[in-house]
């Protein structure tokens, strides 16, 4: 989004307008009013009309709020639990206890790295089998409490190297589906950034599934999409478009439950807005669950799943 | 046997034949073999050993008591939910391989008998589309394990398959937690599910139903991983070991019970299901 540079410099710009207005006592309220419209103007033209692709990147934009900042803003008291009990702490996936509204709940989320140095402790948010094997570590300490878990999701897929697949990545995530297909407690999954593939619904087998408006949710990257399927790499804005990865798009599609607005430009422009419009979604599914007897939570989940998939009655159709 | 056309597919290079009727060139080793002699040993070359792919018909043929299987598949096939189109309209490639092979998709299952013993089976098929998980193959494996349940049987998957179906986008991603749902039901019911693992269990098949199985076997010169070699290179440009994501990779490493050759398979599963199974 090279455009996006132009506005952060019109901000500075703005910012430094008000520090002169205030130190030095000139009037720049005008040329102020007159940039903060521009400002607002370029905005709506550069956000208001985003192709899936942009979307995408906005998704990996490195300024997004990770799951640690929805974690410090939506919750109070996070008390983070490590280690898979077997071979390792994954930080890539973080999982703890926390309050939300004073009620405690267990969540799980991928988290990325700012700088280059956490992102090598943090795999850029891929997790390992360590991670998803801690993540059902805690979702089971979830239910012989009854505590709801709370899943945010936000990562390019799981962690793709020898040492995954030497720990048997695939079962670690087969694993933790049937974990949360069976589990005896609310389960509510937002998808805060990057959806990425088996790596994402891997966390992400829910009651309730929501997005933040900018997120994407994907079966594939669609860099990899445009080098299998139309094999040239160039072709990912085709390959976001074709793979109907965007918020608004999945819900139509009935696949979600639920979008929670961004501001425009992303998260990362007003993110107490968006925190609190999260934490106000959250909180409103996990009290729809609240009532439900275990019994029937693990059915109507059950049901969900059983039901999902589009085909067509081909009994008319000869062999 | 439901009616599906009988066809060739066997890794060979076809155009190099003398004879393409009678003789066929193995790929490994390179030896001009008689084709129905590889047909004869299980799709086997006679010359190295080197397993050829076997079509879902053939397998079940393999497995199976002869005719034994009944196909319960639902008569369904896909729908485009995304209106997908990359280098051809989706649908048109879901006609060219239902052409192709004479499948509605890459599954087909059943009741059947193995060594006497009812089981319902499903068995997929790398041709259409490389085995891939849409909507179509996920409903119809959840059909079978609900066969199972209601008839009080033991399921068998045998899989084939690259992974999810990229033209159903999320709706194939969804059919990994759909398949595993139901999987869940049916450990509620003291019912064993076999997992067989063939040339390739990967991606979003590998990373779902496939390794849930109360028992997983790997057939011999199965490939099982869940991200592509080729990925993994290109990512973290890491050096992989030749044996990556092989057979006895896999074993190494814990990710499966057994690894069987392809001509034992079928009394290997008959003697693993008497453990779980009462027969008289």
């Amino acid at each position: 989004m090279s455009d996006e540079r132009t506005l952060d410099l019109l901000e500075a710009k703005i910012e430094e307008l008000r520090h002169l207005d205030a130190a030095d006592g000139i009037d720049l309220s005008k040329e102020i009013e007159r940039l903060e419209a521009k400002l607002e103007e370029l905005r709506q033209e550069l956000y208001a009309n985003l192709s899936d692709w942009e979307r995408v990147k906005l998704a990996r934009h490195p300024k997004r709020p990770y799951a640690l900042d929805y974690i410090d803003a939506v919750f109070t008291d996070f008390y983070e639990l490590h280690g898979d009990r077997l071979d390792g702490d994954d930080r890539a996936l973080l999982t703890g206890l926390a309050r939300l509204d004073g009620r405690t709940v267990v969540v799980v989320g991928q988290q990325k790295g700012r700088s280059t140095e956490e992102n090598k402790e943090r795999f850029f948010g891929m997790p390992r089998p360590q991670g998803y094997r801690k993540a059902q570590r805690a979702m089971r300490l979830a239910e012989r409490f009854g505590f709801p878990v709370v899943a945010l999701i936000d990562t390019p897929g799981a962690y793709p190297g020898l040492e995954s697949e030497e720990h048997n990545i695939g079962g670690a995530i087969a694993e933790s589906l049937l974990t949360m297909a069976g589990l005896r407690v609310p389960i509510v999954a937002v998808v805060i950034g990057e959806g990425g593939s088996g790596g994402a619904l891997a966390i992400g087998l829910a009651d309730r599934v929501l997005m933040l408006e900018n997120a994407v949710y994907t079966v594939i990257s669609p860099e990899s999409a445009a080098v299998i399927l139309w094999k040239d790499k160039e072709r990912m804005k085709e390959a976001a478009e074709a793979l109907s990865l965007t918020a608004d798009r999945l819900r139509d599609l009935g696949l979600i439950d639920g979008v929670i607005p961004e501001p425009l430009g992303g998260a990362h422009k007003d993110f107490d807005r968006t925190a609190s419009a999260l934490k106000e979604d959250l909180a409103r599914r996990l009290a729809e669950l609240a009532n439900l007897e275990p019994k029937r939570l693990v059915e109507e989940r059950y049901r969900r799943y059983r039901e999902v998939g589009r085909y067509r009655d081909a009994s008319h159709e000869g062999e | 046997m439901p009616i599906f056309k009988e066809k060739d597919y066997l890794r060979v290079d076809l155009d190099r034949e003398p004879d393409e009727s009678l003789w066929m060139k193995c790929k490994s080793c390179g030896e001009l073999v008689f084709k129905r002699r590889v047909r004869e040993n299980n799709n086997i070359c006679p010359s190295c050993g080197e397993y050829f792919f076997l079509t879902s018909v053939e397998r079940i043929g393999l497995l199976v008591d002869e005719g034994s299987f009944e196909d319960i598949a639902e008569p369904i096939t896909a729908d485009d939910p995304l209106g997908f189109a990359d280098r051809k309209p989706y649908l048109e490639r879901i006609a060219e391989a239902q052409a192709k092979t004479g499948l509605r998709d890459a599954i087909l299952i059943g009741r059947a008998a193995i060594a006497g013993i009812p089981v319902v089976i499903g068995v997929m098929d790398f041709r259409f589309i490389g085995g891939s998980m849409g909507s179509v193959v996920g409903e119809q494996i959840c059909r079978a394990i609900e066969a199972a349940i209601a008839g009080r049987r033991p399921f068998v998957l045998v899989s084939s398959s690259g992974g999810a179906r990229l033209q159903e986008g999320l709706f194939s991603l969804l059919q990994m937690a759909k398949t595993v749902a139901v999987r869940a039901r049916m450990a509620e019911e003291g019912l064993p599910f076999i997992s067989v693992m063939t040339y390739p269990t990967s991606g979003g098949v590998q990373a779902s139903i496939a390794s849930l199985g109360d028992v997983v076997i790997a057939e011999r010169g199965a490939l099982i991983g869940f991200a592509g070699r080729r990925v993994i290179e290109n990512a973290m440009s890491q050096e992989l070991p030749s044996d990556f994501q092989s057979d006895a990779f896999a074993f190494e490493h814990g990710a499966i019970d057994r690894v069987v050759g392809r001509e034992g398979m079928r009394d290997e599963l008959a003697s693993l299901l008497r453990f779980f199974v009462e027969t008289g």
